[in-house]
């Protein structure tokens, strides 16, 4: 990427977002990526006066992320929707459709993984 | 009561009330719908009214791919629609899944989950095909025999 | 009194698209909107693993019918950054042109709809008849009234010869006469006022903090517009962003109602500077790395996340749409409004249900 992408974790995420939102950057997006079979990047997308700002968060498929929703409502759908998608928890969303914004309830598996954690408790898994 | 009877299934004809379903389609089978139904094209002069009411409509216009969700709003439309009905499935979407028939929420064309009697293939089709596509339909109905009480 | 639930959607009268919207009511005045979304996911970023980078044009076209080239042209332009392509000069004005006519003709499609929201059905016929002539300067340059397919990675696989291009500006001069007679109704006409103005009100604060973008956030006084970063050919090419203060409904028309004379002046400014040359480069290699595309759709800012490996299918596409960015501010603006008002409101953030899904 042109700009400058900023490694995050878990614990430092709180504290970036609550900045970025103090400087009054606008939420553009977040991507989730699929790095292998276990771990994931998370990058958000800030926008000030047309400057795009990147965090990298990267996290093991199978543990809940923070949920920046509560310092920016527009999070939410994008959240709910890397639910969807990949199968990651998010925690503390401001609505949570729990694994059903685009999905229905009976979809087990996360689509947009190539090797997915099935989420089905007691099943075989990967 | 025999004549009122016939009266109405010859009237049907010339004036069939028409409901326009999205079912995942990505808006350019749409907008082209409406487009029929403003001056330049015009559906109105064969007595066509675009309705929002199932339960007045005697033909369905059902554009777009089925997914997992909108099937069972599609089911539920064209059940709730009177017998007889005329469902035209639009654009290379509702045919067969056309160019999403791979990702993964897709299922298919329209009739995967209720009868077509008329295909209008395109992407998009063109104001005149769909238009040529309803009146196909409305040459089935003479066919069809449907309670018309 | 006693709370009510009303479900607005899937299929309603008002949208030619299924959105459902879960409205809490107290009497007739709405207290909360909670959407539900989901009757047009297809999944279509997971189609990349099967179609190589090249293909996956014609499926960023259909992610939307109503501005389709304009998917294209961001997904090109980050592919070619990421593999360090120079365009032909040519072949970004091109772009502009198609990308500008497709603005007008969006617009122009919602101005109608917007008409038709709050019942006035004589200037959505209006708005509509004089959308055709663009459809038709459409069809006349790439072939299909919707999908214009000019795109490619490298440039543009259609060129406008000049009689073609003169032929274009006499339509537009047209298109243009007819649109300045809808001023003085979707403008300044009482009825058309009384339905859209002081309703659904999104505040500059409130409009930059939810992400709000494209004339929904320009219409709330933020002159903010990806154009402005001048990329493809819009460095050489004059433009100021369309601003309108109130944050109300009233103020979103008047910003597209306005940017639709932009563009048609835009489209003149680019025909009349068009280099010659050729249309489009080779292509070689494939694309590595990870980019973020921007481009300003007629809904807003339009970006896409590419992330490529060097195989000829991409690692992972991800687009964000401008109305996926709008519901936020939807829901805020939708409290408090009576129940009547609701599809102009709706409306009035230009949703593209399809785009938001993919």
């Amino acid at each position: 990427m042109k700009e400058e992408v900023i490694s995050v974790t878990p614990d430092t995420l709180g504290n970036k977002i609550a900045e970025m939102k103090k400087n009054g950057y606008r939420f553009v997006t977040m991507s989730c990526v699929e790095l292998d079979s276990d771990t994931v990047d998370i990058l958000y997308h800030f926008d000030k006066n047309l400057e795009l700002a990147h965090f990298r968060l990267t996290i093991p498929k199978n543990e809940a992320a923070p949920s920046i929703s509560p310092v920016y409502f527009a999070a939410f759908l994008v959240e709910n929707e890397i639910q969807d998608q990949f199968g990651i928890r998010f925690d503390g969303l401001a609505i949570d459709y729990n694994r059903t914004l685009y999905l229905e309830e009976e979809v087990q598996r996360a689509p947009y993984c190539r090797i997915t954690v099935s989420n089905v408790e007691g099943s075989e898994g990967d | 009561m025999d004549t009122i009877k016939t009266f109405i299934r010859k009237s049907r004809i010339k004036s069939p009330w028409l409901l326009h379903f999205d079912c995942g389609s990505c808006n350019g089978c749409d907008i082209e719908v409406l487009a029929c139904l403003t001056p330049v094209y015009d559906i109105e002069r064969f007595g066509i009214i675009n309705v929002g009411n199932p339960k007045h409509a005697d033909l369905l216009l059902v554009t777009g791919t089925v997914n997992h969700r909108n099937k069972k709003v599609l089911g539920n439309l064209a059940e709730q629609m009177p017998e007889p009905k005329i469902v035209v499935a639009l654009g290379s979407c509702g045919l067969s899944g056309g160019v999403f028939r791979e990702a993964y929420n897709v299922i298919g064309g329209v009739d995967k989950i209720i009868p077509v009697d008329v295909y209008v293939p395109g992407c998009p089709p063109k104001p005149e095909a769909i238009i040529d596509g309803v009146v196909t339909g409305l040459a089935k109905f003479a066919q069809k025999k449907g309670d018309t009480s | 009194m006693a709370r009510t639930i009303i479900p607005f959607g899937p299929q309603h009268p008002v949208f030619p698209e299924p959105l459902h919207l879960k409205l809490v009511l107290e009497d007739e005045i709405v207290k909360e909107a909670v959407p539900a979304l989901g009757y047009v996911h297809r999944g279509l970023e997971m189609l990349a693993d099967i179609r190589d980078y090249h293909q996956m044009i014609q499926i960023c076209e259909r992610v939307c019918g109503i501005c389709s080239t304009i998917h294209a042209q961001c997904y090109c332009q980050g592919i070619e950054e990421l593999m360090g392509i120079e365009v032909p000069a040519r072949a970004k004005f091109l772009r502009v042109i198609w990308a500008e006519i497709h603005r007008v003709q969006s617009h122009l499609l919602w101005l109608g709809l917007f008409a038709d929201a709050f019942g006035f059905e004589s200037l959505f016929m209006q708005c509509w008849k004089i959308r055709e002539r663009v459809m038709d300067i459409n069809e006349a340059t790439g072939g299909n009234r919707v999908n214009v397919s000019v795109n490619i990675i490298g440039g543009v696989k259609r060129d406008l010869a000049p009689d073609m291009t003169r032929w274009i500006l006499s339509e537009l001069d047209l298109v243009e006469q007819e649109v300045k007679r809808l001023e003085k109704v979707l403008l300044h006409d009482y009825t058309v006022k009384k339905r859209t103005v002081g309703k659904g009100v999104l505040t500059k604060d409130q409009a930059l903090e939810l992400g709000a973008v494209g004339p929904t956030l320009r219409g709330s006084g933020v002159a903010q517009d990806i154009r402005q970063l001048g990329y493809a050919a819009y460095g050489d090419l004059s433009y100021t962003p369309v601003v309108a203060k109130d944050g109300d409904a009233y103020s979103r028309n008047r910003v597209r109602f306005l940017e639709t004379y932009q563009a048609i002046a835009l489209v003149r400014e680019a025909i009349s500077k068009l280099p010659p040359g050729e249309i489009s480069v080779k292509v070689k290699g494939k694309p590595e790395g990870e980019i973020v595309s921007r481009v300003e759709q007629p809904r807003g800012e339009l970006m896409y996340y590419i992330k490529g490996n060097g195989k000829k299918n991409l690692d992972r596409l991800r687009i964000r749409t401008p109305t996926f960015a709008n519901i936020p501010p939807l829901l805020s603006m939708l409290p408090g409004i009576e129940l009547a008002d609701v599809p102009v409101i709706v409306l009035s953030i230009d949703p593209c249900i399809s785009c938001t899904e993919r």
